[in-house]
């Protein structure tokens, strides 16, 4: 096994009472993980799960409430500074410099970690191809695309050459042409042996991008392992969705039992073979009104392990 | 390429970056900016107010030459507030500039101390043009007064350091109207037009206890050369006022950016 | 139809008067202390230095008027120039507002009248800060004065909003503050009578609207008004007032239906 980047053990997050009559919350309530170098490390969970406050302890600007957290082998607390030399962070809403022009954004940034001039020009040359935005570096960044706007924060947080990069909801809000060219940089740069640690509730972006992922609900972690791994862990190889009338799914879903999850539009029917499945759902007079048969994935994983969907 | 950490919490690249954005505008614009507004002072003083107080009791030198020291501390005064003031909470609030900023070496000292540093700038660049104006309308008295705008550096570090913790309580734009509240009576009584001695005893006492008393004070003081001791007094007042709300800012500037 | 037109106006002024309800204790507060400690100050300080009268009044219930009519000035530009030019590009509540039912000469309509409106509670606030100090006869000549402010105040407000729903950002609306509003500040009669000036600027300082202004207020709380000069004074603000929505009718057009 290759050397751990990230060790969190036990690690919580308790942010405190905004007033006297509120209560704390307690957002992160003790989890562990490891992230080994080189690999994609993805974590998955629907809002409100804790995955915004671990990866504010991982960039070292949030301190663990309790538990022991580790990054490149130094206390993200202590070391803060030195940590985050060596880190890249994609925030959730890019947070890019209004007031400067694209290629300004990736200088003064590359200043910030105390590059030299000469270098930090050169690498900015260099992000802004990485980033498909040479023809934009002198624009400023309010007449940026919103995927232009991702692609120019992700070349930002790589101006210093990080060994991990945080991901955080990196393809939220982007239309599916602008995710599936952020997905091929962000491929190229896991070949290149960045590690990459993402948050995403998109099932689709984490079965492409990460080697391995946890899911994360209510502040724990459920499970984790590749996604194969979890796949077959907890659900079928199939699932056949149903669709009813409104209102009597909640019915149909007792009478067909426990291998079956009942959604507020769908039921959905988990069976290694979803035409067999289908076959018998016929045979005991179900008649739905539309049917599909389709391979079973994350979202599927995380419907077993919480009881809840992804998009609640 | 290997990043070396910034000293100083990377203070000095905050400023940097401040400087980086005025660098499209041109540099007279700037300039011109910090000239036009004591111009207008300066006349209105000179040509209305000074026509009609005539002599003013406890000032021997003409009215506008008693005046211009007070405009050119309040000028410092005001360059540090807008950049630590209305200018940082956009950065804060809008661009989540600060949210991005510590995410790398830049500390949350870093970037309270360099903000405050850029308004000390910003304070010094329209000082200096203040007193190209006072010279020009042979407002000058005594050679102390090239001193005065190093010295209102002072004032800039005081009233930044203050706007800027300020700015980290704000809850929206409209919160900056209780800080006109505090400043407008304050640009009015701190002996800006006229001495202290004007007021009754208590009001008197009132008076020096505020902070741009102290700044009008110290650079009137080495504008028209009057050296003594007190100017002492002036400066030490700013530097443990600044220092006491850095302190103060630093630590709320920390809860908000990595709580 | 015009009828719609109104009401749709008052969808868009139930917008400011929603966000106002968490803010007008504080304005309101400001707007009456400022004028106090102003007063107070100038009462205190500077009127005890100028002995003789100007314009034949004591330097306070001189310049109390002027700088009631200023502070329109003020607020007209904080409300009209700095809060349009943010609802359009920072706060986006124009285009909001303008992806719904609502036309942007309503959009635009709306906002006057909430404009209006915080006009005349801070011009009525200084009055009330004014009365205290004595400077006031009777409530009908501090209603006529107030009303005399809110006037001054969308002279400017219209046509600044106009203007600042075509501006790129703050930066220019700060920079006519600084140019324009500054200038007319300190020189329209506020401080000191402008037959101080000399004569060019006399006569320039004349044609300003602020001064206009001033010298309505002034001449109202003196009791010096005669009708002639107070309609010529008042028929130039309102000029200029209806000048300014109409040029914005066609700006914000521009700007939100671009």
């Amino acid at each position: 096994m290759s050397e751990a980047l990230i060790e969190a053990t036990g690690l919580e997050k308790t942010y405190p009472a905004r007033n006297r009559q509120g209560t704390p919350f307690r957002a992160v309530a003790g989890v562990a993980f490891r992230v080994h170098r080189g690999e994609a490390f993805g974590f998955l969970g629907p809002n409100g799960a804790g995955k915004s406050s671990t990866m504010r302890m991982l960039a070292g600007v949030s301190a663990p409430t309790a538990g022991t957290l580790r990054i490149l082998g130094l206390d993200p607390v202590a070391d803060g500074r030195r940590v985050r030399a060596r880190l890249g962070v994609v925030p959730q809403d890019d947070s890019l410099d209004t007031q400067l022009t694209v290629e300004e954004n990736l200088l003064v940034y590359g200043l910030y970690f105390g590059l030299s001039r000469r270098a930090v020009r050169t690498k900015a040359g260099e992000l802004l191809a990485f980033a498909r935005l040479e023809d934009k570096a002198g624009e400023r960044v309010e007449n940026l695309s919103g995927g232009m706007r991702r692609r120019l924060t992700i070349a930002r947080a790589l101006i210093n050459d990080p060994e991990i990069l945080l991901l955080d909801e990196p393809t939220t809000g982007l239309d599916p042409q602008a995710r599936h060219v952020l997905w091929e940089r962000l491929f190229r740069l896991k070949q290149d042996g960045v590690t990459l640690i993402l948050t995403t509730h998109y099932m689709d972006e984490a079965e492409q991008l990460c080697d391995r992922l946890v899911v994360m609900d209510k502040g724990l972690i459920a499970d984790g392992g590749s996604p194969r791994e979890l796949i077959e862990r907890h659900v079928t190889r199939e699932v056949l969705e149903l669709r009813f009338p409104p209102g009597e799914h909640e019915k149909i879903g007792r009478e067909l039992g426990e291998q079956v999850e009942v959604l507020p539009d769908r039921l959905l029917w988990y069976a290694d073979d979803g035409e067999q499945a289908l076959a018998r759902a016929t045979e005991l007079g179900i008649r739905p009104l539309t049917a599909l048969v389709r391979r079973a994935g994350l979202e599927d994983v995380f419907l077993r392990l919480t009881g809840r969907s992804l998009t609640d | 390429m290997i990043p070396t950490l910034p000293r100083a919490g990377g203070a000095h690249l905050v400023v940097l970056r401040n400087l980086w954005v005025h660098k499209g505008g041109s540099p007279w614009t700037m300039a011109l900016f910090s000239i036009f507004e004591p111009i207008l002072y300066l006349l209105a003083i000179g040509v209305g107010i000074g026509g009609l107080v005539g002599d003013v009791p406890g000032v021997e030198v003409p009215y506008a030459v008693y005046v211009a020291p007070a405009l050119l501390a309040t000028a410092m005064m005001n360059s540090a507030l807008e950049e630590t003031g209305q200018s940082a909470y956009a950065k804060l609030a809008f661009d989540r500039f600060y949210h991005s900023l510590i995410v790398t070496p830049v500390t949350v000292t870093g970037a309270v101390t360099g903000e405050v540093l850029w308004g000390m700038l910003r304070a010094l660049i329209t000082g200096t043009g203040f007193l190209a104006v006072i010279a020009a309308f042979g407002l000058v008295q005594s050679p102390w007064i090239l001193l005065a705008v190093p010295a209102g550096l002072l004032i800039g570090f005081a009233f930044g350091a203050a706007s800027l913790t300020f700015t980290g309580y704000v809850r929206g734009w409209h919160d900056y109207q209780y800080m006109q509240l505090i400043m407008l009576p304050m640009f009015l009584f701190a002996t800006t037009f006229y001495p202290v001695t004007v007021y009754p005893e208590p009001v008197q006492l009132l008076v020096e206890a505020l902070p741009l008393y102290h700044a009008i004070e110290l650079v009137r003081g080495l504008a028209l050369g009057r050296l003594g001791p007190s100017l002492l007094l002036n400066a030490a007042y700013l530097i443990v006022f600044g220092t006491l709300f850095l302190t103060w800012a630093r630590r709320r500037w920390g809860r908000l950016l990595t709580s | 139809m015009t009828g719609g037109g109104q009401v749709m106006a008052f969808r868009a002024l139930a917008y400011w008067l929603m966000r106002y309800r968490r803010t007008w204790q504080g304005t309101i507060v400001v707007s009456v202390a400022n004028p106090i400690l102003f007063l107070l100050a100038i009462g205190a300080g500077l009127g005890t230095l100028v002995q003789e009268p100007v314009e034949g009044a004591s330097y306070l219930a001189f310049f109390a008027p002027g700088l009631l009519a200023a502070a329109a000035l003020q607020n007209a530009f904080v409300e009209g120039g700095f809060v349009v030019n943010s609802a359009l590009r920072r706060e986006r509540i124009y285009p909001t507002a303008a992806a719904t039912p609502l036309e942007p000469g309503e959009i635009f309509a709306g906002h006057l009248i909430f404009i209006t409106l915080r006009l005349f509670i801070s011009a009525g606030a200084f009055v009330v800060a004014m009365a205290l100090f004595g400077l006031i006869e009777s409530v009908a000549v501090g209603v006529v004065i107030t009303l005399a402010a809110t006037l001054t105040g969308l002279a400017f407000a219209t046509p600044l909003a106009a203007w600042a729903v075509t501006a790129r950002d703050i930066s220019q609306i700060n920079t006519v503050f600084r140019f324009v509003v500054m200038p007319l500040y300190l020189f329209s009669g506020t401080f000191f009578s402008i037959a101080q000036l000399p004569e060019p600027l006399e006569t320039l300082a004349r044609i300003t609207p602020l001064w206009h202004g001033v010298d309505l207020c002034r001449t109202l709380a003196l009791g010096t008004a005669s009708l002639g000069p107070s309609l010529v004074h008042a028929g130039y603000l309102a000029g200029l007032a209806i000048a300014g929505a109409l040029i914005g009718r066609v700006t914000f057009r521009r700007s939100l239906h671009a």
